[in-house]
């Protein structure tokens, strides 16, 4: 195994390193006619746009690239369905000069065999669509930076890309249309006017297209994302009025306390879910972290646990130590104080973050305790006082305990 | 949160929640220490049946089909009866629960809560005290968070320091008993300061309630 990762990366060379290079398979998400072109782009981690006008330029020697086109739709497999609903990490080379060089003398090199072979449409329509195919690609072709720009007129007006990169596309589409005109003499003979608008319209469909397409698109993406929201909004008004109110029918029978706690977790993903606080999105907030350690204790211990927080900060390496800790003092309140309720209160403040474990329980005497209870607050305590915070724990015999924690921030 | 629970004295509870299963649920566990004066299902029927029944506290389901707890609580109020309300949940959206105590209920418990606690929240209720479950607390410190914005009635816009301190205290899980004792002040003085912010909840016009409260369409 180690052997033939080690020759997979000398052969991988200085493209896509380390990253798996994915099957060659049909997209569905992105596609003109089959999936073909970006499939292939996915696989060969290049644009698909590249792909497309390398199809469109080779189609032109005697129909090449058709064959080869209809070829790979025959050959790859369609992706699967629940592929397409995310979308795929996309790995792109940025191609370095030469690599751009040796792509580029490959596709003359195909299109001159061609030629001498003899398999050309002719002079009139090769050269003016090669011109306007590479100014397509140049335009068109964007690299990672710019993709978030909305259109690349964006990405020029706010300076992320040179215009020259515009303009030289321009330039090139705009000869492809005076070669085309000139080259078909015959034909400009039969009526020069019209083929003039033709033509204009034509390269301006070139420059302008691939804009309005990606417009078209996001618009069909928007409608479909409202859709999305009401239906919901609808679920949400359902499942309040059936499933919440079932799971605190639930819980009100006290005897069984799998059942209760088993309610209990539910609830409280159900809501997360409800009120926009989903777990997938989660990790990142404090807020979140908590009301999670909270239900992993509820579910584990058959305890409950009423998590209440103020503010919401980032969570850094020290707020999750923070939240650790608090995992940890509200474990040991669930496990080892008598009571079935721990309240967790924390609060998010300018200059620091303050957290309360509190249980109504049997407490003790901290100059007393038990050496396992000594380990657990050890661990509490000295897990903040690494991260610069503070931690301490309040108890006596029949009043219960609070562990108080506080971790000073940063200034924004 | 546990409140040592008072001698029930039979104070008499009007139930009010659209859900059958649920009604009958709450009306056994409080028959025994409670008058139960009868219960409803719908807006309509819960303000005809409060007003002739006449109830010292209702049990109100925050959300009901036609206006949902704010239009029993307007009902009632105009008929002018003189019941307190305490809002019973499912949700703990901030929306829900400053929404319903807006619209004039001195208290709010999620159904989730114990019989015992039900039954200390009633009697509270009933004595013209306000009950304020933690996470009722943490909402009020979160909407009243922060003094940049200009507040334009410093009295109702903002809470001093001792109110945001009881409510830290009962955030955390304290009962008004434990919280006196912490602060070396009363247990009346711990109402006092709940029912001031109470009042603030209900009267300010601080954007934060504001937006929340219309985001449920509930003032």
């Amino acid at each position: 195994m180690p052997a033939m990762a080690q020759v997979g990366v000398r052969r991988g060379g200085g493209g896509v390193a380390g990253a798996a290079r994915p099957r060659l398979e049909r997209s569905r998400s992105d596609r003109v006619i089959a999936g073909v072109a970006a499939g292939i782009g996915h696989h060969l981690g290049i644009e698909p746009i590249v792909v497309r006008v390398a199809f469109v330029v080779l189609t032109l020697a005697a129909g090449f690239g058709l064959v080869v086109y209809l070829l790979a739709w025959l050959l790859a497999p369609l992706e699967p369905a629940d592929a397409a609903a995310k979308p795929r990490p996309r790995i792109l080379i940025r191609p370095t000069l030469g690599q751009a060089l040796g792509a580029a003398l490959i596709l003359a090199g195909v299109l001159l065999l061609l030629f001498v072979t003899g398999f050309w449409f002719g002079e009139e329509l090769a050269w003016p669509v090669t011109l306007a195919a590479i100014g397509f690609a140049i335009l068109w072709a964007r690299s990672g930076e710019e993709r978030g720009a909305r259109w690349p007129l964006d990405a020029v007006l706010t300076g992320r890309v040179f215009s020259s990169r515009m303009l030289v596309g321009s330039l090139l589409i705009l000869a492809a249309m005076v070669v085309f005109l000139l080259a078909n003499t015959s034909l400009r003979a039969a009526g020069s006017t019209l083929l003039a608008v033709f033509v204009a319209i034509g390269g301006l469909a070139l420059i302008i297209g691939p804009w309005a397409w990606s417009m078209g698109r996001e618009l069909i993406e928007e409608r479909s994302q409202l859709v999305r929201t009401e239906a919901r909004a609808e679920m949400a008004a359902h499942l309040h009025d059936s499933v919440l109110q079932t799971l605190a029918l639930i819980q009100r029978s006290p005897e069984q306390r799998e059942m209760v706690s088993l309610a209990r977790t539910q609830e409280r993903e159900l809501r997360a879910w409800l009120y926009g606080r989903a777990p997938t999105l989660a990790g990142a907030r404090l807020r979140d972290a908590i009301d999670a350690m909270a239900g992993r204790v509820e579910h584990e211990q058959h305890a409950k646990v009423e998590a209440i927080v103020v503010g919401d900060a980032d969570l850094d390496e020290h707020a999750r130590a923070l939240v650790s800790a608090v995992g940890e003092a509200t474990l040991n309140a669930a496990r080892h104080s008598g009571s079935t309720e721990v309240s967790v209160y924390v609060e998010v403040e300018d200059d620091a973050i303050s957290a309360y474990v509190r249980d109504h329980g049997n407490g003790f005497d901290p100059a007393q305790v038990a050496s396992d209870r000594r380990g657990i607050a050890d661990s509490i305590v000295g897990r903040m006082e690494r991260h610069g915070g503070t931690a301490e724990v309040n108890s006596r015999p029949g009043g219960g305990t609070e562990v108080v924690m506080r971790l000073p921030r940063k200034p924004a | 949160m546990t409140a040592p629970t008072r001698a029930a004295t039979g104070v008499s509870v009007f139930v009010v929640d659209d859900h059958e299963l649920f009604r009958s649920g709450v009306r056994s566990e409080l028959s025994r220490r409670c008058r139960i004066v009868g219960d409803a299902g719908t807006v309509d029927e819960a303000v005809a049946g409060i007003v002739r029944a006449d109830p010292e506290v209702v049990l109100l389901d925050v959300h009901m089909p036609a206006g949902g707890g704010r239009a029993v609580i307007e009902g009632v109020r105009a008929a002018g009866s003189k019941a307190q309300f305490l809002a019973l949940s499912v949700s703990d959206a901030a929306e829900d629960v400053i929404g319903i105590i807006r619209a004039g209920a001195r208290g709010y418990v999620t159904k989730s809560i114990s019989a015992d606690e039900l039954v200390a929240a009633v009697q509270r209720v009933h004595d013209g005290d306000v009950v304020f479950s933690p996470r009722l607390a943490g909402f009020v410190l979160d909407a009243f968070a922060g003094d940049s914005d200009e507040p334009i009635d410093p009295e109702l816009d903002l809470l001093t320091a001792r109110e945001r301190e009881t409510l830290r205290y009962i955030a955390r899980g304290y009962t008004y008993k434990e919280v006196a004792a912490e602060l070396h002040i009363s247990v009346k003085t711990v109402e006092t300061h709940v029912s001031a912010v109470l009042r603030k909840l209900q009267l300010s016009n601080r954007y934060e309630l504001t937006r929340w409260a219309s985001d449920r369409r509930l003032v």
